[in-house]
């Protein structure tokens, strides 16, 4: 066969980042095979990873989340509105992810990214059955008013396992969210109270105050998600996009703090996923799930 | 303890299998697959000349078309959509016609649980329809996961939103082979317990889950042997009518 002749040969004479460009798999398998990546990580390790929580002050709750270069940031606004008939003391949550052209050169303006839906979908789904949030908590006044929470993450820098850092970024958002404080006025409706000295405000406070001062959320059950790479006999944990785009099988695994199987993701790809290679991607997960929740753990006493 | 089904099915039994190829006449190839109530008609077209923009052009490329019954194309149909072509991608030799474009159009027919199984199944007959070079077909099946424990193939819609959790699994097709030692092995389990793809719903325990594989690899099989007949069937009517 002419290929793996005519790169032996070259490979002696070539750059390595020439070699890199023009033979990508091979260039993989030559580290894979000294059980390393080309950023020098084992197999098993993803990489570094920050939270920051409450930057964007506009928002009633924030966080970025930096998965290596993969960041992600994640705002949520409240607003009051009817809860449907069907479920009269539950509010709800609307997501959105959005990917705009600063996050890969591969999006362009005007043709939304075709990831960004499925993605969006996924984290719906994933937050929603995980049972992390309590929609009964976001009730307000039981058939007439209820929280709606729009949760907005933005992709700033896509660099390969979207949906991890977009899952911890919402997670961290929901820990950081302060309910607004809001009162019934004399016609029935909800109004929001700045939080001013007014003597006004404060007696209107006492007296009908829906919730008294700006509470948190309680999450229980938070799910922490994983993304591998199966390639031959090797498991990847957190592919960058360069690994993504070679080796096409990607499982995600999503387990949460009881170390329960909220998700497990794979779609399609040239490798087939036998049990053991299953088992293997969810003992990486548990480890990640336990780093990530020290992470967030910290973030929180800050 | 045995469930009692609504139908009055067993935990492990599938509805009713119906498929019918070549039903249109302008498509390359056409199947409609039914499973009980949920029905569900595809349509392939290709392979035509040239590749998407992004896409690698020394392979043939897919794309697919999820049409709903009613409403709006939304996230969902946009998920089903990417769920298909990967899984598409991953069962067809694309190296035989590269720089080539095949769209796969789904159209419901009918929605009655378990809508996402029955869209590939459809999908594979329809390329098998068409002349499409595939490795293996993919074989796919919802496994549910009721509240004691038991797993419950191939729900209803009722079924499926009483039930905790549920797993759309895809699997090879089982091969019947002419070595001697039987199908092929990797890594000490058959190829045909190789999972393609996976999406579940809720929460269950990891073993649960694992437990759902088995039955949906059983059920797999019994599949692919339905899949054979019908293959087998209609190539003996045509050969007949010839």
């Amino acid at each position: 066969m002419g290929l793996p002749d005519s790169s032996q040969d070259l490979s002696t004479e070539m750059e390595v980042d020439a070699f890199r460009r023009i033979f990508p798999l091979r260039f993989f398998e030559r580290h894979l095979s000294e059980s390393l990546r080309p950023d020098a990580r084992p197999l098993g390790k993803a990489r570094d990873t920050i939270v920051n929580p409450g930057l964007v002050s506009t928002a009633d709750g924030s966080a970025l989340a930096k998965i290596g270069s993969t960041t992600m940031l994640a705002a949520i606004r409240m607003e009051v509105m009817t809860p449907s008939t069907d479920s009269p003391d539950e509010g709800c949550i609307a997501l959105e992810f959005h990917m705009p052209p600063i996050c890969s050169p591969t999006v362009r303006p005007g043709r939304p990214a075709d990831a960004a839906p499925v993605i969006s979908k996924r984290l719906t789904d994933t937050i929603l059955s995980s049972g992390m949030i309590d929609l009964k908590e976001l009730c307000l006044v039981s058939g007439k008013a209820a929280w709606m929470g729009y949760l907005d993450i933005y992709c700033l820098n896509a660099d390969g396992a979207l949906f991890d850092a977009a899952l911890l970024s919402a997670v961290a958002a929901f820990s950081n969210l302060e309910i607004p404080v809001v009162a019934l006025n004399d016609n029935g409706r909800i109004v929001a109270i700045s939080g001013g000295k007014d003597e006004d405000n404060a007696s209107i406070i006492e007296k009908k105050a829906v919730n008294k001062e700006k509470r948190k959320l309680t999450l229980k059950n938070i799910p922490f998600s994983l993304t591998c790479i199966l390639h031959k006999n090797y498991i990847l944990a957190d592919p960058t996009t360069e690994e993504e785009s070679i080796m096409d099988t990607l499982v995600t695994v999503v387990l949460d703090a009881s170390d329960q199987l909220v998700s497990l993701y794979k779609s399609g790809g040239t490798v087939l996923a036998y049990s053991s290679a299953v088992k293997s991607c969810v003992e990486l997960a548990r480890k990640r799930a336990k780093e990530l929740k020290q992470i967030l753990g910290e973030m929180d006493i800050d | 303890m045995e469930i009692d089904r609504e139908d009055g099915r067993t935990p492990n039994q599938l509805r009713p299998l119906a498929c019918s190829r070549n039903i249109l006449h302008r498509p390359h190839g056409s199947a409609s697959w039914s499973q009980g109530d949920t029905k569900v008609l595809a349509a392939v077209y290709g392979p035509k000349a040239g590749t998407k923009k992004n896409e690698n052009a020394e392979k043939a490329c897919f794309e697919v078309i999820w049409k709903p019954k009613t409403g709006q194309i939304g996230k969902v149909e946009k998920e089903y959509e990417m769920i298909m072509k990967r899984t598409i991608q991953s069962i067809c030799v694309l190296t035989v016609n590269p720089n080539t474009t095949t769209s796969v159009i789904i159209q419901v027919v009918h929605d009655d649980g378990s809508l996402l199984p029955c869209a590939i199944n459809a999908a594979c007959a329809a390329l098998v329809d068409a002349g499409i070079p595939m490795k293996h077909l993919a074989v796919a099946i919802c496994c549910c996961l009721a509240d004691n424990g038991y797993v419950v193939l191939d729900p209803n819609k009722l079924e499926e939103k009483k039930m905790s959790a549920f797993a759309y699994l895809v699997f090879p097709n089982t091969t019947l082979s002419v070595l001697p030692e039987g199908s092929s092995v990797a890594d000490g389990e058959p190829v045909e317990h190789g999972i393609i793809t996976s999406v579940t719903h809720g929460v269950m325990s990891v073993d649960d889950y694992f437990l759902c594989v088995e039955n949906g690899c059983a059920a797999a099989a019994s599949l692919s042997a339905f899949f054979r007949k019908n293959f087998q069937q209609s190539q003996r009517d045509s050969s007949k009518a010839g």
